[in-house]
């Protein structure tokens, strides 16, 4: 793979941990309030997949969407102010962190209903179809999206018309705080597809450069219409379910680790030794930190020295620092504002 | 020109055209293309537009519905028929929290101009899970209209402006209004899709309806009548928004209100119609307003007891000669 290329998926990784964390820092602060769902650990799922999708396509997300909508080039500052719930933020205030929208970069919102992207997704999809257009829509879910019933409805009419959605699972184990094994009796959730014949593939999600490939290919084999497609990134999150969610439904070794001085280091080891890796999955080492691994993996190349990483880090440091800034100084919302959206639709029609 | 038609085939007749007119419409549900709809609502429409703009669903009806949102979002039109409001239960996730919501939470960047049909009431001997009126649910969800068409040229009006309009819309047909027969001017220009309309003028007393309703409320006038009682009927074609100036104007004439419905009183429809003429009626009023409505029991299958269950023209009837009864007798 390319070193620009490289050095771009770095250089995402390392602004989507930073804005995460930024998030809960500034969610700790008292700054923003309500839901905030991270990303930390599941980064080369969003990197990978959405570097490999056109500028063209789709993207429906879930409730866990900041990063996605920080790759998909919705700028910083803009996710940063919706956090805040301020008029300057990518949904104007009225989404808040669960509900990212840019209708410019094609970011079809967050969902905060699981199981919800799937038939916006498929109704997406349709249109593509109806319009005979060369698009494909990503479509992202948890593992524990996979047994509400929109799941198996939205696969069975994708794969029946040939929509061009590519169904991309983020396996992170856990639905909130149960874990695959305790949700599902198919803990394989590529092999759900079979059932509505949907090819798909189990690949290893914190390699970036396998997220991107795989990905890349199945886009490629859907826009020649092949018909929709569904990939399951075995990823892991290293954080609780939300800010409000300790995780202390996992192992106990594992919950000692986030209280280390290093708590994505020391978290993925653990997680490694609880969760071994499925056979498919062991490209990578998933007791080393997914931002790491890459870092690693760069230095042995010669992709990149030292240096290289901490000029990025300073200049994603800045970046962040001037969307906080942004954000608090952006005006607050009225209710005028929440009462002319709700009406703005039918404001030329005669309704009396 | 005027021509006779069944409810159904003004309704066929609108979608045809909205067809025609506009690439974008497209109709989705159960048995809607190849068999023509249950009530033949999309009747020829797959021959004449094909399977993609006509298409038949699997039975999923919230995800159906849902794609019928995404599909909007990118700025098709999409009308979906759920087969009836009982199945729409199984859709109300896609209805109140996706194409409701989205519009508002996007921060207005993506409209979701979808047009939801769907026919409920209580028909005939249909049990109690097919007997269903869901007004009262989807009247609680700030973010979706709902009209309620009558007569088969409301049928045809409103759902062409349904289909025009960028809001989700609910239109609320009812199962027994199929096959009634009315004049239909297909080139007149539609009353606002939210106006409520009097059917029948009066002096005496007010009775609020709509939807099947109207007809036993126009049967009840006519009885009425006979005994020197004059009511006035309103067909209130709307139930979000509603056209409160036209039954304010109607109660400041008539001092007295009665609301009609077919759906269980409790927490119903009218239910939110009492309430909110007497906030603004209150001192027009001579008597409270009276609310004739269905009984608060699941429809039974016994056909005896389905009729007694939901409100006729002699209860309404009943209900306006008590109400001016023990006005004559205090004043």
């Amino acid at each position: 793979m390319d070193h620009e290329r490289l050095q771009g998926f770095l250089y995402d990784m390392l602004l989507a941990r930073a804005f995460e964390e930024r998030a809960a820092q500034e969610y700790t602060q008292g700054h923003i309030a309500g839901f905030l769902h991270l990303y930390p650990g599941e980064e080369a799922v969003a990197v990978g997949s959405i570097r490999a999708a056109e500028p063209s396509d789709y993207i429906v997300s879930t409730y866990r969407e900041h990063v996605h909508a920080l790759i998909r080039d919705i700028e910083p500052k803009k996710i940063m102010a919706e956090l805040y719930g301020k008029s300057t933020g990518v949904s104007r205030g009225m989404g808040g962190s669960m509900h990212l929208f840019d209708k410019e970069r094609r970011f079809m919102g967050g969902y905060a209903i699981v199981g919800e992207t799937f038939p916006i997704a498929a109704g997406i999809g349709y249109s593509i179809l109806y319009r005979h257009l060369p698009e494909v829509v990503l479509c992202y879910f948890g593992d524990g999206a996979v047994n509400q019933g929109t799941f198996h409805e939205s696969l069975n009419m994708a794969a029946l018309w040939k929509l061009p959605v590519l169904f991309i699972c983020e396996n992170n184990h856990y639905q909130i705080g149960t874990e695959i094994h305790r949700h599902s009796a198919v803990v394989d959730v590529y092999k759900r597809a079979a059932s509505y014949a949907i090819p798909a593939e189990q690949v290893d999600g914190m390699d970036v450069e396998q997220v991107y490939a795989h990905t890349h290919s199945a886009l490629d084999r859907i826009r020649a219409g092949g018909g929709p497609y569904l990939l399951e990134f075995q990823t892991y999150r290293y954080r609780g379910h939300s800010m409000a969610d300790p995780g202390a439904y996992r192992p106990p070794a594992e919950v000692r680790a986030f209280g280390g001085q290093d708590p994505i280091l020391l978290a993925t080891r653990e997680l490694a030794r609880h969760n071994p890796p499925s056979k498919s999955a062991q490209a990578s080492d998933p007791a080393m930190d997914v931002i790491q691994q890459h870092i690693d993996k760069g230095f042995a190349a010669g992709h990149w020295q030292e240096e290289d990483v901490a000029t990025m880090k300073a200049q994603i440091q800045q970046i962040l620092d001037e969307a906080v800034a942004f954000a608090q100084s952006s005006p607050s919302l009225t209710m005028d504002d929440a009462v002319f959206l709700a009406n703005q639709n039918h404001a030329h029609e005669v309704l009396f | 020109m005027d021509e006779d038609l069944f409810y159904w085939q003004a309704v066929n007749i609108a979608l045809d055209r909205a067809m025609e007119e506009d690439p974008d419409v497209f109709v989705m549900g159960e048995d809607v293309g190849l068999y023509g709809g249950t009530y033949r609502a999309t009747e020829n429409l797959m021959a004449k537009y094909g399977e993609l703009r006509v298409r038949d669903t699997p039975i999923s009806e919230n995800s159906f519905t849902g794609l019928g949102v995404g599909a909007a979002m990118t700025g098709l039109r999409p009308v979906i028929e759920i087969m009836t409001v009982n199945f729409a239960l199984l859709a109300l996730d896609s209805i109140v929290n996706l194409a409701a919501k989205i519009p508002f939470m996007s921060g207005g960047q993506f409209p979701v101009p979808l047009t939801i049909r769907m026919p409920g009431g209580v028909a005939k001997q249909l049990g109690a899970q097919h007997s269903q009126r869901l007004e009262h649910t989807l009247m609680n969800v700030p973010g979706l209209r709902i009209a309620v068409p009558f007569t088969p040229q409301d049928a045809y009006g409103q759902l062409r402006q349904a289909i025009r309009s960028d809001d989700p819309i609910i239109v609320l047909e009812h199962d027994l209004l199929y096959f009634s027969k009315g004049a239909v001017d297909l080139d007149a220009k539609a009353p606002p899709m939210h106006r409520a309309i009097v059917r029948r003028p009066g002096t005496d007393i007010t009775c609020a309806a709509y939807s099947l309703m109207v007809a036993e409320a126009l049967a009840a006038a006519e009885t009425l009548k006979e005994s020197g009682i004059s009511m006035e009927v309103i067909d209130l074609r709307s139930l979000s928004p509603i056209d409160w100036n036209c039954l304010q104007q109607s109660v400041e004439k008539t001092h007295h209100m009665i609301i009609a419905e077919e759906d269980s009183g409790f927490a119903g429809a009218g239910a939110e119609l009492a309430a909110t003429v007497q906030e603004r009626c209150f001192y027009s009023l001579d008597a409270p307003v009276s609310r004739v409505a269905g009984m608060n029991i699941p429809i039974p299958f016994n056909a005896a007891l389905e009729s007694a269950a939901i409100p006729h023209a002699a209860d309404i009837v009943l209900a306006a000669r008590k109400m001016l009864l023990e006005r004559s007798q205090t004043s």
